[in-house]
C-alpha cells in the first residue's frame, strides 16, 4: 500500500488566503501548495514563525475554513463530504487557552466533548459519562471534576481542555500551542501526557507549537512552515538544522543534542550587541 | 444524581415556590377581600357579578398570569442573550433590544393597534421588527474592530437604548396623546390585566420562543467555548446563532408588546440561578422560565402593595433591584478579556 492509502489525514497541494480587509494589506497566500500526510499513530509537529500558517492549517483541517485550492482527506474521504459532527468525531482540537465566560466545572467542560457523538440528546448518556471519566483519568483531572475552571491553575486548566478533546474520542488530536504561557514544569508534564495518549490510547497527534524543543522531544516528524510554505519536513534531526532555522526565524540559533534523550535542542544565540533596527526596516526579514 | 433527575427536582421545587407565590398574590390587593371570599371565587362559588368574583378572576388572576409569563420569558431571553454574546451582563434591556421593541410597539399603537387578539398579533410583529432592528444596530456598532468585546457590546447596547428611547419620546410628542393613553405607564412595565385572548396569544408566543431556546440548550453550553470550538465540535454555528437570536428576540418582543419593556429581569434571575444551580444551560433555561415567573410575580405584588391603594409600575421595582445588581456583577464577576 502506498502512504496515500494508509494516511489518516492528508493535505494535497492545499492553498488558502484570507480576504483582504480594509487597512490590512492583502497578504500573499496564508498557505500555498502545502502537502502533508499523517499516518495513524504518528505524532507530527508543526513549527514556524508567527503568521507562518500554523493556525490556518488547523482551521482548514477542521473545516472552519475551506481551502482555495487542493484537497484535505480523512481516511481517504474528502472532509467536505463529512458531516460536521462526523468530522468532530474524528478530529478534536485543543485550542489556545480561552476560558469560558461562565463558571463551568471541569466535568461539564469535558462532557461538552461528547456532543458530536449524539447531538440529538438533551443530557449525555451513561456511555458519554464513562468516556468523560476516562478522559479525565487519562489527563489527571478526575479529582478536579466538580471544580469551576476559573479556580484551577494554568496547567490544570490546560489538562482539563485536553481532557475535553480526549473525551471526543477522536482519531486525530490537534493541539494549538499547548504550552503557551505555561511554566517549565508544565512543558515536561505536557510532553509526558502527549506520549501517553499516543501510546496508550493510540491517538494520532498533530502538535502545533512555538516551542521547538517540546516539538523535538515528542514528535516523530516535524513540518517547518515559513510564510505558508513547507520549508522542511522530516525527522527532528533533519528539520532542526542551524542554517535552515536561522534563515526561517531570522536569528542565530545553535542546535545541540539533549544529553538525556539524544533529541535535538535548539538554543537562541544572542549577538554580543543587539543591532539597531533602522526606521522603516522590518524586524523580521522576509525570507523567500 | 443523574442530570435528568436533578432537573426534575429543581423544577419541582421552583414550581412549588411559584404556586405558593401565586396563591399569596391572589389574596393580596387593594380590594381587601377576605381569604374565604377569594377561595370561594376561585372555586366558582361566588355570585356571577359579585365584586370578589370580578376582582379575583378578572383582575388578580390575569395579572398573576401576565407576571409569570413575562418574568419567565424575560429570564429565558436573558440566558439566551448571555450565551449568544458570551457576555454574562447581556440582557434584553441592557442590550437596547427592549427599547427597540418598545419603539416598534409605539409605532404599532400609533396605527391604533390594541390588545384584541388580531391587533395584538400586529403589535407583536411591530415589537419583533423593532427588536431585530435594535439588535442589528447593536451588532453593527459593536462588531467594529476584532470580535465582540464585552465593553463595546454593552456600550453599543446603551447607545441603541438611548436612541430608541428618544425616538419613542418623539413619536409620543408628535401624536395625539389620547390615542396613546397609558403609554407612559406602559413604558415602565405595566401588568394591568390583559384580555384573555391576548393572554393566550402571549402564552403561545412565549412558549414558541422558549421552545426555540430550550431545544438548543446543550449547544448553548458549547457556545461558551467560542465560535471556532463550536464548529470543531460539529455545531452549525451560524444556524444555531440565528435560532437562538430569533427565539430570544421573540420572547423580548412579546413581553414588550403585552406588558412593556420591563428591565433587568433577564440579568437578575439567571445570575441568582447560576449561583444556585451552576452554569449548565440545560438546567438553567427551564429553571429560568419558572424562576423568572416567581421573581416578577413577587416584584409585581410588591409594586401594587407598597404604596396601596396607588400602585407602582413593576419596572420600577425591577430597575431598583437591577441597577445595584448590575454594578455588583460588573465589579465582581466580569473578566475584560473574552
Amino acid at each position: 500500500m502506498s502512504p496515500r492509502d494508509t494516511a489518516l489525514a492528508e493535505l494535497r497541494d492545499v492553498s488558502f488566503s484570507y480576504p483582504a480587509t480594509g487597512e490590512r494589506r492583502a497578504r500573499p497566500f496564508a498557505l500555498s501548495n502545502l502537502s502533508l500526510a499523517i499516518a495513524p499513530g504518528e505524532i507530527v509537529g508543526v513549527i514556524g514563525p508567527n503568521s507562518s500558517g500554523k493556525t490556518t492549517l488547523i482551521r482548514l483541517l477542521t473545516r472552519v475554513l475551506e481551502p482555495a485550492a487542493g484537497e484535505i482527506r480523512l481516511d481517504g474521504v474528502p472532509i467536505g463530504r463529512l458531516a460536521r459532527t462526523e468530522l468532530a468525531r474524528r478530529v478534536a482540537v485543543v485550542p489556545q487557552g480561552i476560558l469560558p465566560q461562565f463558571p463551568f466545572t471541569v466535568g461539564e467542560l469535558v462532557l461538552m466533548g461528547r456532543y458530536p457523538h449524539d447531538p440529538g440528546r438533551y443530557f449525555e448518556s451513561p456511555r458519554d459519562r464513562a468516556a468523560a471519566r476516562e478522559a479525565m483519568e487519562a489527563t489527571g483531572v478526575l479529582q478536579l471534576a466538580d471544580m469551576p475552571l476559573e479556580h484551577l491553575s494554568g496547567g490544570e486548566r490546560q489538562r482539563a481542555v485536553i481532557a475535553r478533546a480526549v473525551a471526543q474520542e477522536p482519531r486525530l488530536l490537534v493541539l494549538d500551542e499547548p504550552t503557551a504561557h505555561l511554566d517549565l514544569r508544565y512543558q515536561v508534564e505536557a510532553a509526558a501526557l502527549l506520549r501517553r495518549l499516543n501510546r496508550e490510547r493510540g491517538m494520532t497527534i498533530l502538535l502545533v507549537s512555538h516551542d521547538l524543543n517540546l516539538a523535538a522531544e515528542v514528535c516523530d516528524r516535524l513540518l517547518l512552515l515559513n510564510s505558508g510554505r513547507a520549508a522542511a519536513i522530516g525527522s527532528a534531526e533533519a528539520v532542526l538544522e542551524e542554517t535552515l532555522l536561522g534563515s526561517v526565524f531570522g536569528c542565530g540559533v545553535a542546535v545541540d543534542r539533549s544529553e538525556t534523550t539524544r533529541r535535538p535542542v535548539v538554543r537562541l544565540v544572542w549577538r554580543a550587541e543587539a543591532p539597531a533596527v533602522r526606521a522603516g526596516e522590518r524586524e523580521v526579514p522576509e525570507t523567500t | 444524581m443523574s442530570p435528568s433527575r436533578r432537573l426534575a427536582l429543581v423544577l419541582t421545587v421552583l414550581s412549588v415556590v411559584l404556586v405558593l407565590a401565586a396563591a399569596g398574590a391572589l389574596f393580596l390587593g387593594s380590594a381587601h377581600l377576605s381569604p374565604g371570599t377569594v377561595v370561594a371565587a376561585v372555586a366558582g362559588r361566588a355570585a356571577p357579578e359579585s365584586i370578589e368574583r370580578v376582582v379575583t378572576l378578572s383582575i388578580r388572576l390575569p395579572r398573576i398570569a401576565a407576571a409569570v409569563l413575562a418574568g419567565g420569558a424575560l429570564a429565558v431571553a436573558g440566558v439566551a442573550f448571555q450565551a449568544l454574546t458570551r457576555n454574562p451582563l447581556a440582557e434584553p434591556s441592557v442590550l437596547g433590544i427592549s427599547a427597540g421593541a418598545a419603539f416598534g410597539v409605539v409605532i404599532g399603537q400609533s396605527f391604533g393597534l390594541g390588545l384584541t387578539v388580531r391587533e395584538a398579533v400586529g403589535l407583536t410583529a411591530f415589537a419583533f421588527a423593532g427588536a431585530l432592528i435594535a439588535a442589528g444596530a447593536v451588532y453593527v456598532i459593536a462588531a467594529v474592530g476584532a470580535g465582540l468585546s464585552v465593553q463595546t457590546l454593552l456600550l453599543a447596547g446603551v447607545i441603541v437604548g438611548i436612541f430608541f428611547s428618544a425616538a419613542i419620546t418623539v413619536v409620543i410628542s408628535v401624536l395625539d396623546f389620547n390615542r396613546l393613553g397609558g403609554v407612559v405607564h406602559w413604558l415602565l412595565g405595566n401588568l394591568a390585566p390583559i384580555p384573555p385572548g391576548a393572554l393566550g396569544l402571549f402564552a403561545l408566543l412565549s412558549a414558541l420562543g422558549f421552545a426555540l431556546v430550550v431545544t438548543h440548550a446543550r449547544e448553548l453550553n458549547l457556545m461558551a467555548l467560542g465560535e471556532e470550538a463550536l464548529l470543531q465540535l460539529g455545531v452549525a454555528a451560524d444556524r444555531l446563532k440565528l435560532v437562538i437570536f430569533v427565539g430570544a428576540a421573540l420572547l423580548t418582543a412579546s413581553v414588550v408588546a403585552f406588558v412593556g419593556p420591563i428591565g433587568f429581569v433577564g440579568l437578575i434571575v439567571p445570575h441568582i440561578l447560576r449561583i444556585l444551580l451552576g452554569s449548565d444551560n440545560r438546567v438553567l433555561v427551564p429553571a429560568a422560565l419558572v424562576g423568572g415567573g416567581i421573581f416578577l410575580l413577587l416584584a409585581d405584588t410588591l409594586a401594587r402593595s407598597i404604596v396601596a391603594p396607588a400602585e407602582l409600575s413593576v419596572g420600577v421595582i425591577t430597575s431598583f433591584c437591577g441597577a445595584p445588581f448590575f454594578i455588583y456583577l460588573l465589579r465582581t464577576r466580569y473578566r475584560a478579556n473574552l
